[in-house]
């Protein structure tokens, strides 16, 4: 069953397109993620799905319902979790969680229950009267995901939830994020680790220059990849001094040039690593690792959108 | 859903984060006894309680509620915070309904600490009460949206703080609060009349001191339209400039 549906989705800022008529849908209880590097148009999909901006065309829809011209009916339904954490900082934990239960009409007895069981559920307890301005990066986030689903809501909009905090915090995010789905929340993730997507998500879509290039479930999109053999090379010594003549000797295969004096070698057909290591070998370049690679979701990415995973992260300065 | 749930618990919130906080109550007890002070200290001829207190209750009323409510909802725009509420699912009249009860309750407190100091030094007998209450209450109401429409206009807490001044000060004297409007210059006239707190503290210097100049159900009713424009204005503003 579709929980939502995006239709046609434009937005436009003061003549220039950040959704180009983008068309996905979001089936119950499932964790789809959105896929794509910084400015692609993720956090402005968010905000018109859930109401924080307006459409400048087309429909979405919750339960089949349209809610483009209504979005307040279709906000209690939501949870949403901003990019950056926006609880109050002069509230501490426990009032920031029943404040943001009452804001969906809760009940102050109702409110304070769920408020203590997620503090309870995100190992928060000991921080529950400190204020929220006292608390670290990875507390601050939990605590936000936390206010996002009080109310208990039948879909969840994650916005980069473990971007710029540590690893510790990001992979107890993971597990409170795969909790969630375990008891039945639809969430929707955006993110630009493929590596977290692939793990957490059941279908995803990638998103480039505001239009959705390619969606599937993750076993689809790998597809993409198959037949595809990477072998990765580390040698002895520089891989660019006899590049030319590699691909003269190879010109069936694709290099991509690692750090450190890894080559990653791409070719459609099996390899054969012995004539590979006696090339290496006859050039004075020792072989230490040949590693076989399966290709991942972050290939097909890469494929698809032509842009390079190290490129996307360090837009946004993370771990 | 219980919209009132939210929409006391926003009240609460702000009253206990931001008007109640002890910088706040200080500013409320100290602006109108530094103007009370100023206007004995600088008169040469012996000034009596009675005839300041309408511009005192006027002013602290302006001051209390304009700058408290531009800098606090820019503060919160600029955390991101105010996200929050607008993604809760209450209509944005009911939000900022919300958001500015806060403010106005914190301008008809602040009203009555003047009357509360005056009491000490004149009499208060033959003051038409409701009229004080129904005046202050609309006071309140109009500075009140009208810091609403400032912190709409504005995207940094500085620029609330002086957008506010660009306003309150102009009418200090324009609004017939210490000098009367049949003292002003005859060009500045139009001037105040388009300015609310013009009708807010002729109102209450017919109830306090029997000597307002324009009827009062005309200045109800100037102080209502007022209140409705300001707030309409800032609705429509708010859709059209944070709801992108």
């Amino acid at each position: 069953m579709k929980i939502i549906e995006a239709e046609d989705l434009k937005k436009n800022y003061n003549g220039l397109t950040a959704v180009e008529g983008v068309n996905f849908h979001i089936k119950q209880g499932e964790i789809f993620g959105f896929l794509g590097p910084n400015g692609a148009g993720k956090t402005t999909t968010i905000n018109m799905l859930t109401g924080l901006s307006k459409i400048t065309s087309g429909t979405v829809k919750l339960l089949g319902e349209d809610y483009s011209r209504n979005v307040k009916k279709a906000q209690a339904m939501m949870g949403i979790v901003p990019d950056e954490s926006n609880l109050y900082e002069e509230l501490d934990g426990w009032e920031n969680l029943c404040f943001c239960g009452a804001l969906y009409g809760m009940d102050k007895n109702l409110r304070e229950e769920r408020a203590s069981q997620l503090l309870h559920e995100f190992g928060l307890e000991e921080a529950a009267r400190k204020p929220f301005k006292a608390y670290s990066k990875g507390m601050k986030r939990k605590l936000t995901i936390a206010a996002g689903i009080i109310h208990q809501p039948q879909i969840l909009f994650l916005d980069e939830p473990t971007t710029g905090i540590d690893v510790a915090f990001a992979r107890q995010i993971r597990n409170l994020i795969v909790d969630l789905h375990n008891k039945g929340t639809t969430i929707f993730l955006t993110t630009h680790y493929i590596e977290e997507a692939e793990r957490l998500c059941e279908r995803l879509a990638f998103i480039v220059q505001g239009k959705i290039v390619r969606e599937g479930t993750v076993e689809e999109l790998m597809q993409e990849t198959q037949g595809e053999n990477i072998v990765n090379f580390t040698l002895g010594g520089d891989f660019s001094e006899i590049d030319e003549d590699f691909r003269s000797y190879f010109p069936a295969y694709d290099i991509k040039m690692g750090r450190d004096n890894v080559v990653s070698i791409h070719s459609q057909s099996t390899f054969t690593l012995l004539p590979l290591v006696r090339f290496f070998e006859e050039r004075d370049l020792p072989v230490y690792e040949a590693k076989i690679i399966r290709p991942s979701l972050e290939e097909v990415f890469v494929k698809v959108t032509g842009i390079e995973l190290q490129k996307m992260q360090n837009q946004r300065g993370d771990r | 859903m219980k919209t009132w749930i939210a929409f006391a618990n926003i009240l609460i919130k702000d009253m206990r984060s931001y008007y109640l906080k002890p910088p706040n109550i200080s500013w409320g007890l100290i602006f109108p006894v530094a103007w009370t002070l100023m206007f004995f200290l600088r008169s040469p001829v012996p000034v009596d309680v009675r005839d300041l207190l309408p511009g005192v209750i006027a002013l602290s009323i302006l001051f209390g509620t304009t700058s408290m409510l531009a800098v606090t909802i820019t503060f919160e725009r600029k955390s991101r915070s105010f996200e929050r509420l607008l993604l809760a699912p209450i209509s944005l009249n009911l939000l900022m309904l919300s958001k500015t009860s806060g403010a106005i309750l914190f301008g008809v407190i602040n009203a009555f600490i003047p009357i509360i100091f005056a009491s000490f030094m004149t009499g208060l007998s033959g003051i038409r009460w409701p009229m004080v209450l129904g005046s202050v209450i609309l006071i309140a109401i109009t500075s009140t949206f009208m810091g609403l429409f400032i912190a709409v206009s504005v995207s940094q807490v500085f620029e609330a703080q002086t957008f506010s001044n660009f306003f309150r000060f102009p009418m200090l004297f324009l609004c017939g609060l210490f000098i009367p409007l049949t003292d002003l210059p005859v060009f500045l006239l139009p001037v105040s009349y388009v300015l609310p707190l013009t009708y807010g503290v002729d109102i209450l210097k017919t109830a306090i001191n029997d000597n307002g100049l324009i009827s009062v159900p005309l200045s109800f009713l100037s102080l209502a339209a007022f209140s409705v424009l300001l707030f309409a204005y800032s609705i429509y503003n708010v859709n059209r400039k944070w709801i992108h």
